[in-house]
């Protein structure tokens, strides 16, 4: 008995031991996320002086003219105006052209069906940087240059290889039957689609709505070549050209880095099942 | 047979079908077309040419520019960093990735917090990661002080300036962005694992590890694929990241073939660029169909949690 006892100390004691070593990582790694976070948070809150002097411990005394300053000068909101615009705009394209689209390739057996959404997958390969200079060309051309639609069209089209992907095997696992005793009862495809489907779908709906706002929230390189007037900026133009305008103020660019994490961090806590749930249905389901 | 009523029915009925088809793919297919098949195909003919974006396609040179793409040393050392982050991310990134969500999928105490924080950075765009980043890691930073102030005064580098550093401090900052959403990819495998599969392999004594080898990591292995395949083409076309915190410097040390493109975008190099957008398309199209053939048949035709 007495050996067993001890086995079963040092059983617990070797778990125990695990358990701290697993919260040590947990809380290395959290570290790891949050400091960066807090310091461009703080560092608004300093002088540049202080910023180069001490960086680590708190703002002494806290500064608050940089976000003032910051906040007064209507650039801020105008871009977060900018960005939501942007946002919305791609979205309310992205939605209805997916979900048709999807509800096709999922419902219908046709011949060319997977050519087609073989075709749509090859987006998946092709990013917005890579197609960057013949999509200018394209724009320059339909005349969407300085225009939010020339961010947001082109967006909902890139936005549309993953959407299909996500949403189409989403259409496939609702029953036919359902599709059928619709038919009987007299109801086409448009009707069916519209009063079935997409009210049964609302889930990933959502899910395609936040993964494309974040997106479009977080977009740097197309708005920054399409939209050439200043007061069209987006926020993470605006965040760049804060960093160059103000090289060697460190704390005024942390200060704006911070105003314009606030909206989409905020965003995220609303919508992080969603997300999350979004991304992990995408790709493991395909 | 003409007189077949049902025949003409039939035919009637499938002039619907095909005219919904059409109708539902339409709007889809026409902005796809328009803002991302047509800038492609424009892009292998502009590859073609001499061209420098304005006036006529005239000058006619045939695969000359893909010859001097690859003849150029700068593209060389570009897809040469490309190839470092694609190994890095697969030996470092995804394996601490996994780690964590194992450390996420255990009964730790406040794993769910932990999840949103971890996955939080993933929402914040490059620019504002990028530029955060840039200020902790200038010389005399938020880094270099701690290091100083903890006694490791001696380890402080040139973490953006030195070209022998630059590129793993970039493959840092695109890690930090990036871990959390291939965790909750395999978190979400995780969580697909039948818990009786466990419970039997724990009767049966399995130890941690003999559970996580030979339980975990086979069921686990379609979502690992995914997370792979991910990080692979996100790292053959790293761009916004770099461009952000050094642009491609110093001297080239951190350039990709992304900012290489760019670049020769803006030396008014259209043709010679677009060849580079062919050869960048073409690698990630290859890992693809690399993926496609040995890795997604398999995961569809077993029953692991992926398929």
């Amino acid at each position: 008995m007495p050996e067993q006892d001890r086995e079963l100390a040092r059983y617990r004691r070797r778990r125990r031991m695990t358990r701290i070593g697993l919260y040590v990582v947990a809380l290395v790694t959290m570290a790891v996320i949050v400091v960066p976070l807090v310091f461009s948070v703080l560092g608004g809150f300093r002088s540049s002086q202080q910023l180069s002097a001490d960086p680590v411990g708190l703002p002494n005394p806290w500064i608050w003219e940089n976000y003032e300053m910051l906040l007064r000068s209507g650039d801020f909101w105008r871009q977060v105006w900018n960005s939501t615009l942007i946002a919305m705009l791609t979205t309310l394209v992205v939605i209805p052209a997916a979900s048709m689209a999807a509800f096709v390739l999922a419902r219908y057996e046709f011949r060319g069906r997977e050519l087609v959404y073989g075709l749509f997958t090859i987006g998946l390969l092709f990013p917005v940087a890579v197609a960057i200079l013949p999509l200018f060309i394209v724009l320059r051309q339909v005349g969407l240059l300085s225009n939010p639609l020339g961010v947001a069209l082109p967006q909902a089209a890139f936005a549309l290889p993953i959407s299909i992907v996500i949403m189409r095997p989403f259409f496939r696992a609702i029953p036919q039957s359902l599709q059928d005793a619709a038919r009987i009862d007299g109801c086409g495809p448009l009707r069916f689609y519209w009063h079935v489907m997409l009210p049964l779908s609302r889930p990933v709906l959502s899910t395609i709505a936040v993964i494309t706002i974040v997106g479009s929230w977080n977009a740097f390189l197309l708005p920054l070549l399409v939209l050439i007037d200043p007061d069209q900026h987006t926020l993470p133009i605006g965040v760049n050209n804060v960093s160059a305008q103000f090289s060697t103020d460190y704390s005024v660019v942390l200060a704006y880095t911070t105003l314009s994490m606030i909206p989409a961090l905020l965003f995220y806590a609303l919508a992080e099942r969603q997300i999350i749930g979004g991304l992990t249905s995408g790709a493991v389901k395909e | 047979m003409a007189l077949d009523p049902t025949a003409s029915a039939h035919s009637r009925l499938g002039r619907i079908r095909w005219t919904t088809i059409v109708l539902f793919l339409l709007p889809a297919l026409a902005l796809y077309a328009l803002f991302l098949l047509y800038p492609i195909v424009q892009s292998i003919r502009y590859s073609l040419y001499d061209w420098n974006g304005f006036g006529p396609l005239q000058e006619f040179v045939g695969l000359d520019n893909f010859r001097d793409v690859f003849a150029d040393e700068r593209f060389r050392s570009a897809l040469t960093h490309n190839l470092i982050i694609v190994v890095l991310s697969l030996v470092l990134q995804l394996p601490a990735a996994l780690a964590l969500a194992l450390l996420l999928n255990s009964k730790i105490k406040g794993r769910a917090a932990m999840r949103t924080i971890f996955f939080a950075p993933y929402v914040l765009s490059e620019v504002v990661t990028g530029v955060v980043w840039r200020q902790i890691l200038r010389p005399n930073g938020l880094l270099d002080q701690s290091l100083e102030g903890v006694g490791l005064g001696g380890w402080t580098q040139g973490w953006l300036s030195d070209p022998d550093v630059v590129l793993y401090s970039i493959f840092f900052i695109v890690s930090w962005k990036y871990f959390g959403f291939h965790m909750i990819l395999m978190l979400a495998g995780l969580q697909q694992i039948p818990e009786e599969l466990l419970e039997a392999a724990q009767i049966d004594g399995a130890t941690a590890w003999e559970q996580f080898r030979y339980v975990k990591l086979p069921l686990l292995m379609p979502t690992v694929r995914v997370s792979l395949f991910l990080s692979v083409i996100g790292a053959l076309q790293l761009f916004d990241m770099v461009w952000v915190t050094t642009k491609g410097g110093p001297i080239g040390a951190s350039s990709t073939m992304s900012t290489y493109l760019y670049d020769r975008f803006r030396d008014s190099r259209f043709g010679f660029a677009s060849a580079v957008s062919i050869v960048i398309f073409g690698l990630s199209l290859v890992v693809a169909l690399f993926y496609q053939r040995f890795a997604l048949r398999r995961d569809l035709e077993g029953a692991g949690p992926g398929a």
